[in-house]
Protein backbone atom coordinates (compact mmCIF):
# COMPACT_ATOMS: atom_id res chain seq x y z
CA UNK A 1 0.00 0.00 0.00
CA UNK A 2 1.17 3.75 -0.79
CA UNK A 3 1.36 6.44 1.38
CA UNK A 4 -1.35 8.28 -0.36
CA UNK A 5 -3.84 5.59 0.18
CA UNK A 6 -2.50 4.58 3.53
CA UNK A 7 -3.46 8.14 4.70
CA UNK A 8 -6.86 7.60 2.88
CA UNK A 9 -7.30 4.24 5.04
CA UNK A 10 -5.91 6.32 8.09
CA UNK A 11 -8.73 8.78 7.96
CA UNK A 12 -10.97 6.79 7.52
CA UNK A 13 -10.86 5.75 11.88
CA UNK A 14 -8.49 3.64 14.59
CA UNK A 15 -10.50 1.12 14.75
CA UNK A 16 -9.17 0.12 11.08
CA UNK A 17 -5.63 0.67 11.91
CA UNK A 18 -5.29 -1.07 15.34
CA UNK A 19 -7.14 -4.12 13.60
CA UNK A 20 -5.77 -4.93 10.04
CA UNK A 21 -2.85 -2.85 9.85
CA UNK A 22 -0.46 -3.60 12.84
CA UNK A 23 2.51 -3.46 10.37
CA UNK A 24 1.92 0.22 9.61
CA UNK A 25 0.63 1.60 13.13
CA UNK A 26 4.07 2.68 13.96
CA UNK A 27 4.63 4.46 11.20
CA UNK A 28 1.68 6.70 10.74
CA UNK A 29 2.37 10.11 9.34
CA UNK A 30 0.19 12.68 10.56
CA UNK A 31 -1.94 14.95 7.46
CA UNK A 32 -0.97 18.14 7.15
CA UNK A 33 -0.48 21.22 4.66
CA UNK A 34 2.62 22.45 2.82
CA UNK A 35 1.82 25.89 3.12
CA UNK A 36 4.72 26.09 5.72
CA UNK A 37 6.79 23.94 3.67
CA UNK A 38 10.02 24.33 1.28
CA UNK A 39 13.11 23.28 0.13
CA UNK A 40 16.95 24.23 0.50
CA UNK A 41 19.02 23.24 -2.77
CA UNK A 42 22.62 21.24 -1.44
CA UNK A 43 24.30 22.38 -4.70
CA UNK A 44 27.79 20.54 -4.13
CA UNK A 45 25.69 16.70 -3.57
CA UNK A 46 22.91 17.24 -5.97
CA UNK A 47 19.85 16.51 -3.27
CA UNK A 48 17.48 19.07 -1.66
CA UNK A 49 16.18 18.86 2.14
CA UNK A 50 13.06 19.60 2.49
CA UNK A 51 11.78 21.51 5.25
CA UNK A 52 9.07 23.37 7.46
CA UNK A 53 9.31 26.88 8.70
CA UNK A 54 6.74 26.33 11.76
CA UNK A 55 9.06 24.47 13.87
CA UNK A 56 11.72 25.82 11.82
CA UNK A 57 12.60 21.92 10.79
CA UNK A 58 14.14 19.63 7.90
CA UNK A 59 11.93 17.24 7.33
CA UNK A 60 14.20 15.15 4.97
CA UNK A 61 16.49 15.06 2.14
CA UNK A 62 16.10 14.00 -1.54
CA UNK A 63 19.02 13.08 -3.77
CA UNK A 64 19.82 11.70 -7.15
CA UNK A 65 19.36 15.15 -8.44
CA UNK A 66 21.77 15.54 -10.91
CA UNK A 67 24.54 18.74 -10.86
CA UNK A 68 23.07 21.56 -8.80
CA UNK A 69 25.52 24.22 -9.13
CA UNK A 70 22.98 26.44 -10.33
CA UNK A 71 19.41 25.73 -9.60
CA UNK A 72 16.15 27.25 -9.01
CA UNK A 73 12.42 25.72 -8.31
CA UNK A 74 8.76 26.25 -9.37
CA UNK A 75 5.61 24.34 -7.12
CA UNK A 76 3.08 23.38 -8.54
CA UNK A 77 -0.37 25.00 -8.06
CA UNK A 78 -1.19 22.92 -4.92
CA UNK A 79 2.08 23.45 -2.87
CA UNK A 80 2.43 19.41 -3.39
CA UNK A 81 5.01 19.17 -5.94
CA UNK A 82 8.39 21.36 -6.93
CA UNK A 83 9.94 21.18 -9.99
CA UNK A 84 13.63 21.48 -9.41
CA UNK A 85 16.25 23.12 -12.65
CA UNK A 86 19.37 21.59 -12.28
CA UNK A 87 22.47 23.36 -14.13
CA UNK A 88 22.79 19.87 -16.09
CA UNK A 89 19.14 20.23 -17.96
CA UNK A 90 17.63 17.92 -15.25
CA UNK A 91 13.85 18.78 -14.42
CA UNK A 92 12.83 17.31 -11.99
CA UNK A 93 9.13 16.46 -10.32
CA UNK A 94 9.56 16.00 -6.35
CA UNK A 95 6.57 15.24 -3.84
CA UNK A 96 7.61 16.63 -0.75
CA UNK A 97 4.86 15.20 1.38
CA UNK A 98 6.14 11.76 -0.13
CA UNK A 99 9.92 12.63 0.06
CA UNK A 100 10.47 11.68 -3.75
CA UNK A 101 11.28 11.98 -7.36
CA UNK A 102 8.08 11.75 -9.20
CA UNK A 103 9.53 11.98 -12.38
CA UNK A 104 13.09 13.49 -13.58
CA UNK A 105 14.13 13.96 -17.54
CA UNK A 106 17.67 15.69 -18.62
CA UNK A 107 15.90 17.98 -20.96
CA UNK A 108 19.37 19.83 -22.59
CA UNK A 109 22.95 20.15 -22.07
CA UNK A 110 22.99 22.97 -19.80
CA UNK A 111 20.52 24.99 -17.94
CA UNK A 112 19.67 28.23 -15.70
CA UNK A 113 16.35 28.59 -14.72
CA UNK A 114 12.42 28.07 -15.59
CA UNK A 115 9.01 29.23 -14.95
CA UNK A 116 5.60 27.78 -13.87
CA UNK A 117 2.03 28.48 -16.26
CA UNK A 118 0.10 30.47 -14.91
CA UNK A 119 -2.68 27.68 -15.19
CA UNK A 120 0.07 25.02 -13.88
CA UNK A 121 0.12 22.94 -16.45
CA UNK A 122 3.61 23.54 -18.37
CA UNK A 123 6.70 24.31 -16.90
CA UNK A 124 9.73 25.61 -19.27
CA UNK A 125 12.95 25.74 -18.59
CA UNK A 126 15.67 27.94 -20.00
CA UNK A 127 19.13 26.61 -21.86
CA UNK A 128 22.48 27.84 -21.91
CA UNK A 129 23.17 24.85 -24.09
CA UNK A 130 21.55 24.58 -26.86
CA UNK A 131 20.00 27.98 -26.09
CA UNK A 132 16.16 28.26 -26.43
CA UNK A 133 13.47 27.06 -23.86
CA UNK A 134 11.66 24.06 -23.91
CA UNK A 135 7.96 23.50 -22.64
CA UNK A 136 7.03 20.58 -21.11
CA UNK A 137 3.37 19.07 -19.49
CA UNK A 138 3.93 19.35 -15.39
CA UNK A 139 1.86 15.84 -15.57
CA UNK A 140 4.16 13.51 -17.39
CA UNK A 141 7.26 15.53 -18.12
CA UNK A 142 6.80 15.34 -21.82
CA UNK A 143 8.12 17.93 -24.01
CA UNK A 144 5.23 20.45 -25.38
CA UNK A 145 7.11 22.92 -26.65
CA UNK A 146 10.53 23.61 -28.39
CA UNK A 147 11.36 27.11 -29.06
CA UNK A 148 15.16 27.19 -30.40
CA UNK A 149 16.47 30.76 -30.11
CA UNK A 150 20.27 30.46 -31.36
CA UNK A 151 21.14 32.34 -28.06
CA UNK A 152 21.36 31.46 -24.21
CA UNK A 153 18.32 32.37 -22.70
CA UNK A 154 17.57 34.17 -19.19
CA UNK A 155 15.00 35.62 -17.54
CA UNK A 156 12.27 33.28 -17.94
CA UNK A 157 9.05 33.62 -16.43
CA UNK A 158 5.67 32.98 -16.21
CA UNK A 159 3.22 36.01 -17.16
CA UNK A 160 -0.51 35.81 -17.36
CA UNK A 161 -2.56 34.39 -20.06
CA UNK A 162 -0.19 31.22 -20.51
CA UNK A 163 2.39 32.92 -21.49
CA UNK A 164 6.40 32.91 -20.86
CA UNK A 165 8.41 36.13 -20.88
CA UNK A 166 12.41 35.36 -21.52
CA UNK A 167 15.19 37.23 -22.77
CA UNK A 168 18.22 36.10 -25.44
CA UNK A 169 22.07 36.48 -23.74
CA UNK A 170 23.80 36.37 -26.71
CA UNK A 171 21.39 37.96 -28.60
CA UNK A 172 20.66 41.10 -26.94
CA UNK A 173 16.23 39.87 -27.77
CA UNK A 174 12.89 39.77 -25.36
CA UNK A 175 10.92 36.91 -26.33
CA UNK A 176 7.16 36.77 -25.13
CA UNK A 177 5.68 32.45 -25.99
CA UNK A 178 2.23 32.96 -25.83
CA UNK A 179 0.80 29.52 -25.31
CA UNK A 180 -2.94 30.27 -24.88
CA UNK A 181 -3.62 28.58 -27.81
CA UNK A 182 -2.73 24.86 -27.10
CA UNK A 183 0.72 23.27 -27.72
CA UNK A 184 1.98 25.88 -30.68
CA UNK A 185 3.54 28.85 -29.05
CA UNK A 186 2.92 32.31 -30.51
CA UNK A 187 6.09 34.06 -30.19
CA UNK A 188 6.35 37.94 -30.66
CA UNK A 189 10.32 38.70 -30.13
CA UNK A 190 11.44 42.38 -29.83
CA UNK A 191 15.16 42.73 -30.87
CA UNK A 192 18.05 44.70 -30.37
CA UNK A 193 16.91 45.41 -26.56
CA UNK A 194 20.58 46.12 -25.81
CA UNK A 195 24.35 44.28 -24.63
CA UNK A 196 24.22 41.68 -22.79
CA UNK A 197 20.92 40.97 -20.95
CA UNK A 198 21.89 38.53 -17.67
CA UNK A 199 18.38 38.10 -15.95
CA UNK A 200 14.93 39.00 -16.05
CA UNK A 201 12.11 39.81 -13.93
CA UNK A 202 8.32 40.17 -13.67
CA UNK A 203 6.65 42.19 -11.07
CA UNK A 204 3.40 40.69 -9.12
CA UNK A 205 0.58 42.09 -10.94
CA UNK A 206 2.30 40.80 -14.19
CA UNK A 207 2.71 44.05 -15.98
CA UNK A 208 6.35 44.77 -15.80
CA UNK A 209 8.99 42.58 -17.02
CA UNK A 210 12.60 44.28 -16.49
CA UNK A 211 15.84 42.91 -17.66
CA UNK A 212 19.24 43.61 -16.57
CA UNK A 213 22.40 44.43 -18.54
CA UNK A 214 25.39 43.09 -18.11
CA UNK A 215 26.87 44.89 -21.13
CA UNK A 216 26.24 48.30 -20.49
CA UNK A 217 24.31 50.47 -17.93
CA UNK A 218 20.63 50.38 -17.39
CA UNK A 219 17.47 47.83 -17.50
CA UNK A 220 15.04 47.21 -20.08
CA UNK A 221 11.38 47.72 -19.06
CA UNK A 222 8.53 46.13 -21.09
CA UNK A 223 5.11 47.39 -19.83
CA UNK A 224 2.57 44.46 -21.11
CA UNK A 225 -0.44 46.28 -20.23
CA UNK A 226 0.63 49.07 -22.85
CA UNK A 227 -0.18 48.42 -26.38
CA UNK A 228 1.74 48.27 -28.68
CA UNK A 229 4.34 46.25 -26.75
CA UNK A 230 7.66 48.36 -27.09
CA UNK A 231 11.00 47.80 -24.42
CA UNK A 232 12.36 50.87 -23.18
CA UNK A 233 15.99 51.40 -21.56
CA UNK A 234 15.52 52.87 -18.06
CA UNK A 235 17.99 54.05 -15.61
CA UNK A 236 20.60 54.12 -18.91
CA UNK A 237 23.83 55.68 -18.10
CA UNK A 238 23.30 54.65 -13.42
CA UNK A 239 27.03 54.00 -13.88
CA UNK A 240 27.59 57.99 -14.96
CA UNK A 241 30.75 56.75 -17.17
CA UNK A 242 32.41 55.54 -14.40
CA UNK A 243 34.63 52.41 -14.58
CA UNK A 244 32.93 49.36 -13.33
CA UNK A 245 34.05 47.32 -10.54
CA UNK A 246 34.95 43.72 -11.83
CA UNK A 247 31.66 41.33 -11.18
CA UNK A 248 33.22 38.32 -9.67
CA UNK A 249 29.46 36.93 -9.70
CA UNK A 250 26.44 38.35 -11.47
CA UNK A 251 23.85 40.12 -9.47
CA UNK A 252 19.86 38.38 -9.88
CA UNK A 253 17.10 39.97 -10.43
CA UNK A 254 14.45 37.71 -8.82
CA UNK A 255 13.45 39.00 -5.49
CA UNK A 256 13.01 42.72 -6.61
CA UNK A 257 11.80 45.14 -4.07
CA UNK A 258 9.33 47.09 -4.75
CA UNK A 259 8.11 49.28 -1.87
CA UNK A 260 6.74 52.76 -1.59
CA UNK A 261 6.27 53.28 -5.11
CA UNK A 262 9.97 52.27 -5.91
CA UNK A 263 11.56 49.05 -7.06
CA UNK A 264 14.97 48.67 -5.48
CA UNK A 265 17.34 46.63 -8.06
CA UNK A 266 20.65 45.69 -7.65
CA UNK A 267 23.43 47.70 -9.73
CA UNK A 268 26.02 45.79 -11.67
CA UNK A 269 30.07 46.34 -10.78
CA UNK A 270 29.20 48.71 -8.14
CA UNK A 271 28.35 49.25 -4.23
CA UNK A 272 25.21 50.53 -4.96
CA UNK A 273 21.02 49.56 -4.63
CA UNK A 274 19.18 51.61 -7.60
CA UNK A 275 15.76 53.02 -6.44
CA UNK A 276 13.44 53.90 -9.31
CA UNK A 277 10.33 54.97 -9.05
CA UNK A 278 7.67 52.32 -10.13
CA UNK A 279 5.44 55.15 -12.25
CA UNK A 280 8.33 56.69 -14.19
CA UNK A 281 10.78 54.48 -14.32
CA UNK A 282 13.09 57.43 -13.36
CA UNK A 283 15.88 56.92 -10.61
CA UNK A 284 14.91 58.30 -7.19
CA UNK A 285 18.10 57.63 -5.08
CA UNK A 286 20.55 54.86 -4.61
CA UNK A 287 22.16 53.29 -1.48
CA UNK A 288 25.66 52.95 -0.84
CA UNK A 289 26.34 49.00 0.10
CA UNK A 290 28.89 46.68 1.64
CA UNK A 291 29.78 45.25 -2.10
CA UNK A 292 28.27 43.89 -5.08
CA UNK A 293 24.64 43.30 -4.45
CA UNK A 294 23.66 39.57 -5.65
CA UNK A 295 20.12 39.43 -4.39
CA UNK A 296 18.03 42.48 -3.32
CA UNK A 297 14.78 40.36 -1.66
CA UNK A 298 12.15 42.61 -0.36
CA UNK A 299 10.58 41.41 2.87
CA UNK A 300 6.89 40.55 2.12
CA UNK A 301 4.87 43.94 2.16
CA UNK A 302 7.90 45.80 1.36
CA UNK A 303 9.37 47.65 4.31
CA UNK A 304 12.67 46.17 4.01
CA UNK A 305 15.07 44.64 1.48
CA UNK A 306 17.80 42.47 2.66
CA UNK A 307 20.87 42.28 0.21
CA UNK A 308 23.81 40.04 0.13
CA UNK A 309 27.10 40.56 -2.13
CA UNK A 310 29.48 38.98 -4.92
CA UNK A 311 32.70 38.05 -3.48
CA UNK A 312 34.51 38.90 -1.64
CA UNK A 313 32.54 40.57 0.42
CA UNK A 314 29.94 37.76 0.14
CA UNK A 315 29.69 36.79 3.70
CA UNK A 316 28.11 39.75 4.76
CA UNK A 317 24.11 40.89 4.56
CA UNK A 318 22.46 44.27 5.31
CA UNK A 319 18.99 45.27 5.78
CA UNK A 320 17.62 48.33 3.85
CA UNK A 321 14.99 50.63 4.96
CA UNK A 322 12.77 50.83 2.07
CA UNK A 323 11.59 54.35 2.55
CA UNK A 324 14.68 55.59 4.16
CA UNK A 325 16.76 54.68 1.66
CA UNK A 326 19.23 53.57 4.18
CA UNK A 327 20.99 50.80 5.76
CA UNK A 328 19.57 50.01 9.19
CA UNK A 329 21.23 46.75 10.31
CA UNK A 330 24.41 44.82 9.04
CA UNK A 331 25.84 41.56 10.11
CA UNK A 332 27.90 39.08 8.78
CA UNK A 333 26.53 34.84 8.92
CA UNK A 334 30.02 33.82 7.55
CA UNK A 335 31.53 32.95 4.06
CA UNK A 336 29.62 32.54 0.71
CA UNK A 337 25.68 33.91 1.69
CA UNK A 338 24.14 32.44 -1.45
CA UNK A 339 20.60 32.97 -0.66
CA UNK A 340 17.69 34.17 1.91
CA UNK A 341 13.98 33.65 1.15
CA UNK A 342 11.03 34.89 3.83
CA UNK A 343 8.43 33.14 5.14
CA UNK A 344 5.35 33.90 3.53
CA UNK A 345 4.05 36.88 5.64
CA UNK A 346 7.68 38.00 6.04
CA UNK A 347 8.11 37.53 9.82
CA UNK A 348 11.39 35.33 9.41
CA UNK A 349 14.01 35.13 6.97
CA UNK A 350 16.21 31.99 6.06
CA UNK A 351 19.48 32.82 4.99
CA UNK A 352 21.92 29.48 2.98
CA UNK A 353 25.49 30.52 3.81
CA UNK A 354 27.66 27.89 1.94
CA UNK A 355 30.87 27.52 3.46
CA UNK A 356 29.83 27.16 7.16
CA UNK A 357 27.15 24.15 6.03
CA UNK A 358 23.97 26.04 7.53
CA UNK A 359 20.91 27.57 7.01
CA UNK A 360 20.66 30.31 9.48
CA UNK A 361 17.02 31.33 10.50
CA UNK A 362 16.28 34.96 11.54
CA UNK A 363 13.34 37.27 12.88
CA UNK A 364 12.69 39.69 10.28
CA UNK A 365 11.86 42.33 12.31
CA UNK A 366 14.44 42.42 15.50
CA UNK A 367 17.13 40.52 13.44
CA UNK A 368 17.73 38.19 16.08
CA UNK A 369 19.10 34.62 14.98
CA UNK A 370 16.23 32.39 15.86
CA UNK A 371 18.24 28.94 14.68
CA UNK A 372 20.70 27.07 12.84
CA UNK A 373 20.45 24.15 10.47
CA UNK A 374 22.96 21.62 9.17
CA UNK A 375 23.11 21.59 5.39
CA UNK A 376 25.53 20.87 3.00
CA UNK A 377 26.66 23.83 0.87
CA UNK A 378 23.59 25.30 0.56
CA UNK A 379 22.57 27.95 -1.96
CA UNK A 380 18.48 28.59 -2.87
CA UNK A 381 15.77 28.38 -0.44
CA UNK A 382 12.36 27.92 -1.83
CA UNK A 383 9.26 27.86 0.37
CA UNK A 384 5.52 26.99 -1.35
CA UNK A 385 4.65 30.08 -0.82
CA UNK A 386 5.74 30.69 -4.18
CA UNK A 387 2.97 28.83 -5.76
CA UNK A 388 1.03 31.86 -6.05
CA UNK A 389 2.91 34.54 -6.78
CA UNK A 390 3.42 35.81 -10.44
CA UNK A 391 7.08 35.23 -11.68
CA UNK A 392 8.27 32.91 -8.68
CA UNK B 1 36.86 31.56 16.28
CA UNK B 2 38.60 28.49 15.90
CA UNK B 3 37.39 28.72 12.78
CA UNK B 4 38.89 31.98 11.62
CA UNK B 5 42.07 31.20 13.54
CA UNK B 6 42.50 28.48 11.55
CA UNK B 7 41.80 30.31 8.87
CA UNK B 8 44.49 33.05 9.32
CA UNK B 9 47.20 30.33 9.79
CA UNK B 10 46.19 29.26 6.63
CA UNK B 11 46.34 32.47 4.83
CA UNK B 12 49.67 33.05 6.55
CA UNK B 13 51.49 29.68 5.72
CA UNK B 14 50.28 30.03 2.32
CA UNK B 15 51.18 33.04 1.77
CA UNK B 16 54.57 32.27 2.82
CA UNK B 17 54.72 29.49 0.28
CA UNK B 18 53.39 32.18 -2.36
CA UNK B 19 55.89 33.69 -1.78
CA UNK B 20 58.47 31.42 -2.79
CA UNK B 21 56.44 30.52 -5.88
CA UNK B 22 54.04 28.09 -6.40
CA UNK B 23 50.70 27.66 -3.53
CA UNK B 24 51.29 25.94 -0.78
CA UNK B 25 48.55 22.26 -0.24
CA UNK B 26 46.39 24.46 1.63
CA UNK B 27 46.31 27.26 -0.49
CA UNK B 28 45.94 24.36 -2.98
CA UNK B 29 42.96 23.35 -1.16
CA UNK B 30 41.30 27.18 -1.08
CA UNK B 31 41.69 27.50 -4.73
CA UNK B 32 40.11 23.70 -5.35
CA UNK B 33 37.34 25.45 -3.76
CA UNK B 34 37.39 28.66 -5.35
CA UNK B 35 37.39 27.68 -9.07
CA UNK B 36 34.85 24.87 -8.07
CA UNK B 37 32.72 27.19 -6.33
CA UNK B 38 33.02 30.65 -7.64
CA UNK B 39 34.31 30.29 -10.93
CA UNK B 40 31.77 27.63 -11.24
CA UNK B 41 28.68 30.23 -10.67
CA UNK B 42 29.59 30.90 -14.52
CA UNK B 43 31.62 28.02 -15.76
CA UNK B 44 29.94 25.62 -14.15
CA UNK B 45 30.67 23.20 -10.88
CA UNK B 46 31.75 20.41 -12.66
CA UNK B 47 33.42 23.33 -15.43
CA UNK B 48 30.65 22.11 -17.73
CA UNK B 49 29.91 25.28 -18.73
CA UNK B 50 27.17 27.47 -17.99
CA UNK B 51 27.18 31.61 -18.75
CA UNK B 52 30.73 31.11 -19.23
CA UNK B 53 32.64 28.62 -21.18
CA UNK B 54 33.13 24.83 -20.06
CA UNK B 55 36.65 24.65 -18.94
CA UNK B 56 37.26 21.47 -19.31
CA UNK B 57 40.66 19.76 -21.08
CA UNK B 58 39.39 19.25 -24.32
CA UNK B 59 37.33 22.77 -24.83
CA UNK B 60 40.83 24.15 -23.40
CA UNK B 61 43.52 22.57 -25.75
CA UNK B 62 43.86 25.24 -28.38
CA UNK B 63 44.77 27.68 -25.66
CA UNK B 64 48.32 28.13 -24.69
CA UNK B 65 48.83 28.38 -21.21
CA UNK B 66 50.15 32.32 -20.89
CA UNK B 67 47.05 33.29 -22.81
CA UNK B 68 45.05 31.63 -20.11
CA UNK B 69 47.01 33.19 -17.19
CA UNK B 70 46.01 36.24 -18.76
CA UNK B 71 42.24 35.82 -18.81
CA UNK B 72 42.36 34.87 -15.25
CA UNK B 73 44.42 37.68 -14.40
CA UNK B 74 42.94 40.25 -16.39
CA UNK B 75 39.44 39.29 -17.45
CA UNK B 76 38.18 39.70 -21.26
CA UNK B 77 36.82 43.15 -21.44
CA UNK B 78 33.35 43.55 -22.89
CA UNK B 79 32.08 39.73 -21.25
CA UNK B 80 31.59 38.87 -17.65
CA UNK B 81 35.09 37.29 -17.12
CA UNK B 82 36.14 39.82 -14.61
CA UNK B 83 39.96 40.14 -13.78
CA UNK B 84 41.25 37.81 -10.72
CA UNK B 85 44.14 39.99 -10.01
CA UNK B 86 44.23 41.27 -6.70
CA UNK B 87 42.44 37.83 -5.49
CA UNK B 88 44.53 35.72 -7.54
CA UNK B 89 48.45 35.56 -7.73
CA UNK B 90 50.34 34.64 -11.13
CA UNK B 91 51.78 31.64 -9.73
CA UNK B 92 48.02 30.83 -8.49
CA UNK B 93 46.98 31.45 -11.68
CA UNK B 94 49.35 29.31 -13.19
CA UNK B 95 48.52 26.36 -11.18
CA UNK B 96 44.65 27.01 -11.63
CA UNK B 97 45.43 26.86 -15.39
CA UNK B 98 47.81 23.66 -15.08
CA UNK B 99 45.08 21.52 -13.08
CA UNK B 100 42.36 22.80 -15.64
CA UNK B 101 44.38 21.96 -18.71
CA UNK B 102 45.11 18.36 -17.15
CA UNK B 103 42.01 17.87 -15.96
CA UNK B 104 43.46 16.93 -12.69
CA UNK B 105 41.31 19.73 -10.30
CA UNK B 106 40.02 17.81 -7.27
Amino acid sequence: MNRRNFLKTAAAGPALLASGLPALAGTKAALRGTGDMGIVIERATGSILIVETTNRSILGRVSGLGDLSHASAVYARDERYVFVFGRDGGLTKIDILEQKIVKRVLQSGNAIGGAISDDGKLVAVSNYKPGGVRIFDTDTLEMVADIPAGSKTVGLVDAPGRRFIFTLYDAGEIWIADMSEGRVPKLTKFPDIGDLPYDGLITGDGRHYIAGLFGQDGLVHLDLWREPLKPEMVLDHYGRGEKKLPVYKMPHLEGWALAGGKFLLPAVGRHEVLAMDANSFKEVGRVKVHGQPVFVMARPGGRHAWVNFALPDNDTVQVLDTVTLKVIHEFKPGPAVLHMEFTPRGHEVWVSVRDTGKVEIYDAASFEKLAELPAQSPSGIFFTARAHQIGL
Amino acid sequence: MIRSALLLSLLLSSAALASAGMPGPARQTQLTHLVRQDCGSCHGMTLKGGLGRALLPENLKDFDKDGLVAIILDGIPGTPMPPWRGLLTEAEAQWIVEKLKTGTLK
